[in-house]
């Protein structure tokens, strides 16, 4: 069956926060672009038509970090799995960590995740580069060949770099070709063996904490070397109120740091701990309910400026275990987008600032023009029906981790078509998943990313 | 949202022994009395009664610990139970089997009830909620989070010497954040309405928000034992020199050492405890260990009857003829 090239979406509401657009009309796509909003552009014959009425219409999500568990860990996911996953979730864009088996230190690696999920076509995956080889956090890894191969940001995953010349080394390295650099802020050595946040909650419960100073002396440190070497860092994961204060102030310092903040800790407190769920136990860990609201704050601020799932989907042994013996992290590319509209429910942001820390926000950090809908961009359109209230449950869930504290929970809000570069990859009322197969994912929206400072031709 | 206690039966009745932690004041003192009515057993010629004949109860070890496991066993026995002893240390679970197979194994040996020891924290909760329906799980002390048998026996010595627990001033010396003892003790004193629970201890061995606990935190010893009536001491172990937690044992000796001179501080009456094994020299001096106002081994043969009693009640609850 051929596909529609020409695509019309009629009746939804428009939001679309970078161009500051939030209003009912239609939306016209052909060769994978967007066209036009409002009126028809000259000569545009709609193949296929969705009515969207009383629906809303925005850019397709976009997620800094989701474990795909492919290549190495494919008992738990795989990138068919989780990319099904992700269309599900109206997620069109997402960021692999390095962290895969073998690690991404290498082109021949990014190319292989990169290629795979565009075989895939479901949902564009960007390879995070790691930032030093094998992530070992000794010798340096070949980061420009690996921008080239297509690693738009690079990190050391879960593995924050423990020594600080080698950290000062990097973010020069990488300041050099203009490489945005995502670090983990956590000093290894405060975070020892701990599990849980070390609070009330886990002196009681005599888990073994991780204090807040784990976060912020890597904050202090991080932002130090970044005044110092010029580097654009992003934090990915932010758990305290104290740094998203020290972050704050770098920026209004004017340092070119950014953050983001997982969906579950802008929603979950340690008290969720209680009666030792391990779907609770995630890294960095839930703290108290003043961290909480602080991270609130700091959205509604732009302090932080996107929300990410830290998709970790997890085989059920891993998670039946005793709380510190089991694997952390949660399966949560499905609830991205009804635990941020919640945040708009509970009064924290407007529907407009919600939608952009899971669009524009996040494609600002990466440098790439997505998550928006400007005409001449990328098809990438997530369409949900506000109204739509539905239940989690672990049965129903499209990954193949189904580790989640939010089993239970009900939403408002449910996707109900996802297009990628103008194809309809997910499509709820006529079953689900558009199995295509048929390897016509691009790198196009790539290039953009490859930004050389002016300064590199000097001498 | 409200989560409903895992160690109650349907009915309200002790079904499992994980923590002290949602248990009320009456159903402590049950257990304290149940246990008072095995005391005399001890002195019979035959040391056993039939409560719990043709039940089988596994002690599950994954930490060694000869005492604590020998006095489940003895009580188990005296309430003629057949007992399965099973040390599991790191070793098995280093042959790849995971605690749930360990447990389905063992759970098709017909089971009625686990005894637990394991080094994390909240793993009698885990096997609490994953054992079929009509077996119990009395937690012999998971990580550091709870040890409450070890908690009931000591209040039990506590109640067999002062009576009532209100108006009574408690110390608690030593390493309160490893310790899953102190925090059943806790829970335990402060439930069963003990007017004072102070801890005594450097600030390394303190968890976060100590004080959240209900306790009151000193840490000068001749300060904190001041007019109380019960001091507890606590174990310290060894790698606690290596964590940067304590400089040498000679240190702590000689800050937070119990000797017959500093006792003087506390009341007339005041009695020393300790849950064993006793470092002399380290925790406190023989003289105070050996000394009139030590209670330390009738702690242990209490600690017999506490264990018969929440045996028996758990077990009891699932409509055995008591």
């Amino acid at each position: 069956m051929k596909e529609p090239n020409q695509i019309r979406i009629t009746g939804g509401r428009l939001i679309d926060p970078v161009n500051d657009i939030d209003e009912i009309g239609d939306l016209y796509i052909a060769d994978g672009v967007i066209q036009g909003l409002g009126k028809i552009p000259d000569g545009f014959d709609a193949e296929l038509t969705i009515d969207a009425s009383s629906q809303i219409v925005c850019p397709g999500l976009i997620d800094l970090s989701a474990r795909l568990r492919e290549p190495g860990q494919e008992h738990k996911a795989t990138l068919k799995s989780e990319t099904k996953a992700a269309a599900c979730g109206g997620i069109t864009t997402l960021c692999c960590p390095p962290d895969t088996h073998p690690v991404i230190d290498t082109p021949a690696m990014a190319t292989l995740v990169r290629k795979r999920a565009q075989r895939i076509g479901t949902t564009r995956v960007l390879p995070v580069g790691a930032l030093t080889q094998g992530l070992q956090g000794e010798q340096l890894s070949e980061m420009d060949t690996l921008h080239r191969a297509g690693c738009t940001v690079f990190s050391n995953a879960e593995l924050p770099l423990a020594n600080t010349l080698v950290e000062r080394r990097v973010l020069e390295y990488a300041a050099t070709f203009g490489i945005t650099v995502l670090l983990r802020p956590e000093d290894r050595h405060l975070r020892d063996q701990g599990c849980a946040h070390e609070g009330p909650v886990a002196s009681r419960l005599g888990l073994p904490g991780i204090p807040e100073a784990a976060e912020t002396v890597a904050v202090a440190r991080d932002l130090a070397l970044a005044e110092q070497t010029g580097c654009r860092i992003h934090f990915r994961g932010l758990s305290s109120g104290t740094a998203v204060r020290m972050l704050g102030q770098a920026q209004q310092n004017r340092l070119p740091v950014s953050a983001d903040v997982t969906a579950h800790h802008l929603h979950l407190t340690e008290t969720d701990l209680e009666g030792f769920d391990s779907n609770c136990h995630v890294n960095p860990p839930l703290r108290s309910l003043a961290d909480r609201n602080a991270l609130r704050e700091g959205i509604a601020m732009g302090v932080i400026s996107a929300i990410c799932s830290d998709h970790q989907p997890h085989e059920a042994d891993a998670k039946q275990a005793p709380f510190p013996s089991s694997a952390p992290g949660i399966s949560a590319l499905e609830t991205l987008l009804p635990l941020t509209l919640r945040l708009v429910d509970e009064g924290v942001l407007s529907l407009s600032a919600a939608i952009a820390l899971i669009t524009c926000g996040p494609a600002d950090i990466l440098g790439l023009p997505l998550g928006r809908l400007s005409v001449g961009t990328s098809a990438d359109i997530c369409i949900f029906d506000p109204a739509q209230h539905w239940q989690l449950l672990a049965e129903k869930m499209v990954s193949a981790g189904r580790n989640s504290p939010f089993v239970g929970w009900e939403f408002a809000g449910r996707v109900t078509h996802t297009l990628l570069e103008g194809r309809v990859v997910y499509n709820a009322p006529s079953g689900g998943m558009i199995d295509n197969e048929i390897g016509n994912g691009t790198d196009a929206w790539l290039q953009p990313a490859i930004r050389r400072p002016e300064t590199i031709q000097c001498e | 949202m409200h989560k409903p206690n895992v160690q109650l039966s349907e009915k309200g009745k002790l079904k499992h022994f994980l923590t002290i932690d949602g248990f009320n004041r009456t159903l402590l003192t049950e257990i304290l009395d149940t246990a008072e009515s095995f005391t005399g057993v001890f002195e019979r010629t035959v040391k056993k009664i039939p409560l719990l004949r043709g039940k089988v109860i596994c002690n599950l070890f994954f930490e060694n610990s000869t005492r604590t496991q020998t006095t489940f066993e003895v009580a188990a026995k005296r309430l003629s139970a057949d007992v399965l002893n099973l040390n599991i240390s790191t070793s098995a679970t280093a042959k790849g089997e995971t605690l749930l197979d360990t447990l389905r194994n063992l759970e098709a040996m017909h089971v009625d009830m686990f005894v637990v020891r394991h080094a994390d924290s909240g793993a009698a909760h885990f096997i609490a909620r994953h054992a079929a329906p009509h077996v119990s799980v009395i937690n012999a002390g998971d990580g550091r989070h709870a040890h409450p048998t070890q908690a009931m026996l000591d209040m039990f010595t506590i109640r067999r010497h002062k009576g009532e627990f209100t108006g009574l001033r408690v110390a608690i010396v030593g390493d309160i954040l490893h310790s899953r003892v102190a925090r059943s003790q806790i829970l335990a004193l402060n439930t069963l309405g003990t007017s004072e629970v102070r801890v005594i201890a450097p600030r390394t061995l303190l968890p976060a928000a100590c004080r959240t606990l209900g306790v009151h935190v000193y840490h000068d010893l001749e300060r904190g034992i001041r007019e109380v009536d019960v001091v507890i001491m606590l174990r310290l172990q060894k790698e606690r020199m290596q964590g940067a937690l304590l400089p040498s044992e000679h240190e702590y000796f000689q800050l937070y050492g119990l000797t017959e001179d500093r006792l003087q501080a506390a009341k007339k009456d005041a009695i020393v405890m300790h849950p064993g094994p006793i470092k002399r020299g380290v925790e406190m001096d023989s003289l105070t260990a050996d000394g009139p106002r030590s209670v330390i081994l009738q702690q242990v043969s209490f600690g017999i009857a506490v264990r018969m009693a929440v045996m028996s009640m758990a077990l009891g609850s699932q409509g055995v003829a008591r």
